[in-house]
């Protein structure tokens, strides 16, 4: 059995008044969804880092991954653990803070100030739950887009993100492909395979069997979906790395014991790192927004919205695309980022690809690969000089 | 005994390789060009800086494909023998494969994707019929290494080496109509163009192909 402690506020009060920067559409300021619902009021909560240079040039954004959020290079108020990618993000680093001004936001459906299913539905004074409207990758983009126009900032250095952030990447490339100099999509794919929608629903399958769930209104009724939520997270956290990164780490290692118990407790090392990657994501997100944006990947499938044809969608960009994948990553293989490569070979663009060797599979984005910061800095660099950002 | 240095000869001014000059020459500026193996981008940023090509690359490896995105050229990482079927037909102006065709798996198939994704191809190669290698072969009884070609029999990525005389057989093949051919001596130098082909498949150090669809 895996124990909960019960919840501290912060999650909670991170949904509507976050430690971030927060902007704010008012009632004749709709988010238009691809749902057809027209959102509003609705906010996105952000961060940024370094200075915007005086020609308003030198803007990168990056887009956070399905469970990720807006605080990529800062400690992170909810857990007080570092920026989730620190290895790419920050002085030095190859966005290099000194020179660019990054913007990250949280995304529509998420938990951590933008408008997610949590969020205080005006209508009725209480968390939206499963009346909140289903979310498009598209509709995290648009958002994104309704910020940067605030933000007085006409069009993108480079907009970067890894997985879904990758997705993110390409779809901004597609909706805009004027405001996007350079796009950087790393261990992503052009649609969600069946595979992953697969692992998905297994996920939110999980959450809503929980009978703390209550149809979705967990949080009007003082419940939490902790242990429903927790196996989603375990059965996906499986799904990010690989088999070779968990023998290695884990092997057959028996965890704080020296034999086999003849009982289901986590005997085994790998059993305790699951329970405890579950306990402590249900600590941090909440179980709505798991199935919102979840779903959004689901539907992510650029070349349906072009007739089938992937090349179509990029067709006339001038944005200069650099293409990055992991031999180990099963879940967005490299075959997946070929996909994307060869469309944009198809429609006359600028691309160059990478497969990064590492056995640390999907997470691999997220980790210590000098192979991806090798590539990352020649691509961003060489665009910098191109963009003549000093 | 290992045979006198070859390749590759750098011009003394800027440091260019002397067939990637002859290559650069055989390209119209301004047009579009796919380079495959193209190494470290070398010869793809000749191109860019002196004949304002709009080029793109294959390298099969990842060093060779980070030097290039370093240079913000875009090149893939990927195969001759596996990618260029993905590529549409007539999608550039020149497809260059440098130093290349030798190691491929199938040098015709790979040719043939050449002359049709490409308006045009330039394939250089190192000439196996050169009197060295002859002699290396035919006197000594071994297999031949260079400073250009230093592998050993076993260990070589240079799996279907071939003799200018070889290579124009192929051309004829494949429907390959050759717009320029060119020899090099083991100067690096373009020798006369009147010379007949038997000289210049013995004293060639390598051959340049400027070649058209039929």
């Amino acid at each position: 059995m895996m124990s909960f402690a019960p919840l501290s506020s912060e999650p909670r009060s991170q949904v509507d008044d976050p430690s971030s920067l927060v902007m704010r559409f008012g009632a004749d300021e709709p988010l238009m969804m691809d749902s057809g619902v027209a959102l509003a009021p609705w906010q996105i909560a952000y961060q940024t880092y370094g200075t915007l240079n005086a020609d308003r040039s030198n803007a990168v954004l990056i887009c956070h991954a399905l469970t990720g959020d807006q605080h990529v290079a800062n400690d992170n108020p909810v857990t007080g653990k570092p920026g989730w990618w620190l290895t790419m993000v920050g002085p030095g680093r190859p966005v290099d803070t000194n020179r660019f001004f990054v913007i990250c936001a949280n995304v529509i459906g998420g938990c951590m100030g933008t408008t997610g299913p949590a969020s205080i539905n005006p209508a009725t004074g209480k968390p939206y739950a499963l009346d909140f409207p289903v979310v498009t990758i598209r509709d995290m983009v648009r958002a994104q887009a309704a910020l940067i126009d605030k933000l007085g900032i006409e069009s993108l250095f480079c907009v970067i993100g890894g997985s879904m952030g990758g997705m993110q990447v390409l779809q901004w490339a597609v909706s805009y492909p004027d405001r996007v100099f350079a796009a950087l999509p790393i261990a992503a794919a052009a649609r969600h395979s069946a595979q992953n929608i697969a692992f998905h629903e297994v996920g939110r399958q999980a959450v809503m069997a929980d009978p703390e769930w209550r149809s979705g209104r967990y949080l009007t009724e003082g419940t939490r979906p902790s242990k429903g939520l927790a196996v989603a997270r375990m059965g996906a956290h499986i799904t990010y790395l690989s088999e070779m990164a968990l023998h290695r780490k884990f092997g057959r290692n028996f965890q704080d014991r020296s034999a086999p118990t003849f009982s289901f407790d986590a005997d085994f090392q790998i059993e305790s790192y699951l329970r405890y990657q579950g306990i402590s994501f249900v600590e941090r997100f909440d179980a709505n927004s798991y199935l919102y944006v979840t779903r959004a990947m689901d539907y992510f499938d650029i070349a349906a919205e072009h007739g089938g044809s992937l090349a179509r969608a990029f067709k006339g960009s001038a944005t200069r695309f650099c293409v990055i994948s992991f031999t180990s990553d099963w879940l967005f293989p490299t075959s997946d980022s070929r996909a994307i490569v060869h469309a944009l070979n198809a429609a006359a663009a600028s691309v160059a690809f990478v497969e990064v060797e590492s056995d640390k599979g999907h997470d691999a984005f997220l980790l210590e690969e000098p192979e991806m910061f090798a590539a990352a800095t020649g691509f961003i660099d060489a665009a910098a000089r191109v963009r003549e950002i000093a | 005994m290992s045979l006198p240095v070859t390749l590759p000869l750098t011009d003394s001014e800027t440091g260019h390789r002397l067939d990637f000059l002859l290559v650069a020459d055989m390209v119209e500026p301004g047009s579009r060009v796919l380079d495959i193996g193209c190494g470290d981008g070398s010869l793809l940023a000749i191109l860019r800086d002196r004949r304002q090509v709009d080029g793109r690359g294959i390298e099969i490896s990842r060093e060779g494909v980070n030097a290039c995105l370093a240079k913000g050229l875009p090149v893939i990482q990927g195969d001759a023998d596996t990618d260029l079927a993905d590529y549409p037909d007539d999608a550039f102006d020149y497809v260059i494969l440098s130093q290349t065709i030798q190691a491929t798996r199938q040098p015709k198939v790979v040719l043939e994707h050449l002359l049709r994704i490409g308006r045009r191809a330039i394939v250089s190669f190192p000439n196996f019929g050169h009197w060295r290698v002859r002699f290396d072969l035919g006197f000594r009884g071994r297999m031949p290494m260079t400073e250009n070609l230093p592998y050993s029999w076993y260990d070589t990525p240079n799996i279907h080496f071939c003799t200018i005389r070889d290579f124009v057989e192929l051309c004829r093949e494949v429907g390959a109509q050759m717009e320029k051919a060119v020899a090099l001596n083991a100067g690096g130098q373009p020798m006369r163009v009147t010379l007949p082909w038997w000289v210049w498949n013995l004293f060639g150090d390598q051959g340049v192909f400027l070649l058209k669809r039929r």
